[in-house]
């Protein structure tokens, strides 16, 4: 049975990819199964009584080292933000590619703890900072120092000691560029360095957190237990920042979404799915029910889709146990159409990931695919025709061309990057001031116009002709052809219409990370936690690939 | 040292601010990090060029002809390069092309650096004094070395080289002569055993 892919005009609206869930092909999980054999080590742990110092730690292959350079400083409760326009932080960190030097460390020390106002050089390739969620990180202190675990529960309903504010890579403020490094087999997935900083980053909290214990009461302190840490993580705040990249990265976003579609019609077109397979699968969604049950949030949007997501997932699971036979043909096929008539956006991409999970062989050799060499489609085809881009517009963005951005509605926000900070932020264009230095995010808008001015142009004009008269149109003709070829490669939505959600576009990036746990603050930023549950760099050599259900 | 990345965001962003449009900016900031990465003052003639850009009363070159002059005026450097890159497929069978009186010159290097790869033919250019060849944007091979800003060319001439050895054939041979002393040389058992299918190899 030849399962065609699903419709990116479909895929690709706003609410359904706000709706995507982490997957085996997310990037945390990625990693882990990538550094499985990797040597683990703490090479160097020089904190105070007070948690305050410098620690490095490693992953190390033959002749490759990936070293965690982590810097813990004192911070005054009037300083702590987790907002991007702080300056100070609980903690900050680099990757350095390779073993650092005292001279490198000298360095860093200076630079890391700035994070945006430092220098980094081509010998670092991540960079982030994290702030104490002070309330669990003195409880577990003070309970360890006491000699006792420390309160589950309320463990659990934050989910972590520590949570990254930001994590930058590519270049940013001197890192290494991506060139310099590309051809690295072990980080061929998207991301896999970011990954690995943050991975790292939890061991860092584990150690100081029993290291602060001890110091304080070294008689009678005991570490945080084994199972507690695998069952915390490192939490994230995550603003705009995010929501640009997934439009300024065409054929990566494609490549991501891609990789996902493929593994789905994959799947869906399986004739006979043997009973470990269908086990594995009943057996993770029904565990996954625990991660929707511990999602705490405050926001009504959020608790209205997981509500639904609650009550969807439990009427399916009873409809697998009692109505659903896994011997018919292309079960999968089925549970999916089944999905698609009877569930919403939320549950139906839920249990996508979650028909993933037996398929190993489907799902590994698309996870090197998921990078994009984007230099190549940047130059525009300026030998085709008018005729052709008017093709292109019409097949690939029938939707967008519907909206009327005449209507003030459908055109209320505008992008702009912040001076104070460099960051990307959405405004009310009839409200606010700076609209006329308007980010070129606005593509469904571009698109419509484009097609306005073809639509009175000559269809054999070549457009290397129609780009000399159309500068203002450049960057919409470049990104029709890059859409040509990438299905999966557009926003079929409005980024600048009143009823945008921008928390939407950051969940789809972030799902794709493997975050779990979205708590939007507010419709512009939220916080999600990664690695929860996951193993500890001790136990990565033999473990449970499943481990985000257990 | 700032990253190629930062240089390609940078250059971008202050093309915009400098009244290019988004698509034009766009292609700016990838010229200015190849430039960087060819070792050639990609930063320091954008910025002494938008420095002095309003007063400079540039002519925009939309459309690229065999030669192409002004006297009264000069060239603005991007706009004739995106000309240039976007017109290749109508100049590739022209052999030499000429300007005058281009500004900023370096800055209009890296859109013929970007169609010698689009045609896959190799471009000789020479700015002045100054030669360049660039080789299918793998790299630009130039015979000056100073970091230096150039204000303005009064000739570029532009010379689309035919895919050709830059060898004889009687150097190729002596060399590939020698080359065969890594073969074996076969005896009829060789001949028999060392391949796969023998007699049905054709069939």
């Amino acid at each position: 049975m030849d399962i065609p892919l699903r419709n990116p005009n479909t895929i690709m609206k706003l609410s359904r990819l706000g709706s995507f869930h982490q997957s085996k092909l997310s990037f945390l999980r990625s990693f882990l199964k990538e550094f499985k054999d990797w040597e683990y080590k703490r090479d160097l742990f020089d904190l105070n009584e007070h948690g305050f110092g410098t620690a490095v730690y490693s992953f190390k292959k033959n002749n490759r080292v990936y070293s965690l350079v982590c810097f813990a400083n004192k911070l005054n409760e009037d300083e702590r933000s987790d907002r991007v326009i702080a300056t100070k932080w609980d903690a900050a960190f680099t990757l350095h590619d390779g073993v650092p030097t005292k001279e490198d460390i000298e360095r860093l020390l200076n630079e890391v703890p700035k994070q945006e106002f430092g220098r980094l050089s081509f010998k670092e390739l991540t960079l982030s900072r994290a702030n104490k969620s002070v309330r669990v990180f003195n409880h577990v202190v003070e309970n360890l120092s006491n000699g006792i675990q420390p309160d589950r529960e309320l463990l659990s309903k934050v989910g972590y000691l520590y949570r990254t504010t930001a994590v930058y890579g590519s270049g940013k403020f001197g890192l290494a560029d991506r060139f310099r490094i590309k051809n690295r087999e072990e980080i061929y997935g998207p991301f896999r360095l970011e990954m690995m900083l943050v991975y790292l980053v939890r061991q860092f909290t584990f150690d100081q957190v029993n290291h602060v214990a001890h110091k304080k009461n070294p008689k009678k302190a005991v570490k945080l237990d084994i199972e507690i840490c695998k069952s915390l993580g490192i939490g994230n705040s995550t603003g705009l920042g995010m929501a640009p990249f997934i439009v300024n990265h065409p054929s990566l976003l494609n490549n991501w979404i891609y990789a996902r579609e493929i593994c789905l019609k994959k799947i869906r077109g399986i004739k006979k799915v043997n009973s470990k397979d269908s086990d594995l699968f009943k057996d993770c969604l029904k565990k996954s029910i625990k991660n929707i049950t511990s999602w705490n949030t405050d926001s009504e949007y959020q608790k209205k889709k997981i509500k639904g997501l609650f009550s969807e997932l439990n009427q399916f699971i009873l409809y697998l146990d009692n109505d659903f036979d896994f011997n018919e043909e292309f079960p999968f096929n089925k549970i999916y159409l089944y999905l698609e008539n009877n569930y919403d956006e939320e549950c139906i991409e839920y249990v996508v990931s979650m028909m993933m999970e037996p398929y190993d062989d489907i799902v590994s050799p698309l996870i090197k695919k998921m990078s994009s060499e984007e230099e190549k489609y940047f130059n525009i085809p300026t030998d085709r025709t008018v005729s052709d881009l008017k093709t292109i517009l019409e097949e690939k963005y029938s939707d967008i061309l519907k909206i009327d951005f005449l209507k003030k509605e459908n055109q209320l926000n505008f992008w702009f990057i912040s001076k104070n900070k460099e960051e990307p932020r959405l405004a009310n264009r009839f409200d606010e001031v700076g609209s006329e230095l308007e980010q070129p995010l606005a593509i469904a808008r571009d698109i419509k116009k484009l097609y306005e001015v073809i639509k009175s142009s000559k269809n054999n004009l070549k457009i290397s002709e129609f780009l000399s008269q159309n500068f203002d149109l450049r960057h919409v003709v470049r990104r029709a052809f890059i859409v040509e070829k990438f299905p999966y490669s557009e926003i079929q939505d409005n980024t600048i219409g009143k009823e945008i959600i921008p928390i939407d576009m950051l969940r789809l990036k972030l799902s794709f990370f493997g975050a779990l746990k979205f708590d939007p603050r507010s419709d512009k930023w939220l916080r999600i936690c990664m690695f929860q549950g996951a193993p500890l760099p001790e136990q990565l050599k033999n473990y449970n690939e499943h481990w985000v259900y257990n | 040292m700032r990253s190629l990345s930062e240089i390609d965001t940078v250059s971008k962003r202050s093309s915009r601010a400098a009244g290019y449009s988004w698509g034009i900016s766009e292609e700016i900031g990838k010229n200015i990090r190849l430039l960087e990465m060819f070792s050639l003052p990609g930063i320091k003639n954008l910025n002494d060029f938008y420095k002095k850009k309003k007063d400079l009363k540039l002519e925009e070159l939309t459309l690229i002809k065999e030669k192409n002059e002004t006297s009264k005026s000069k060239f603005c450097p991007i706009i004739a390069g995106v000309s240039f890159l976007d017109q290749i497929g109508n100049l590739k069978n022209i052999n030499k092309i000429k300007f005058t009186n281009i500004a900023y010159p370096i800055l209009f290097l890296p859109f013929v650096s970007r169609a010698s790869e689009v045609i896959g033919k190799r471009i000789h250019l020479k700015l002045d004094d100054k030669e360049f060849i660039m080789n299918f944007n793998n790299s630009i091979s130039y015979n000056f070395f100073k970091s230096e800003i150039i204000e303005l060319s009064e000739v570029i001439s532009i010379n689309i080289l035919e895919n050709k050895d830059t060898f004889s054939e009687i150097e190729w041979k002596e060399l590939y002569k020698l080359s065969e002393d890594t073969f074996v040389e076969e005896n009829e058992s060789l001949k028999q055993g060392g391949a796969g299918a023998g007699l049905t190899d054709n069939d």
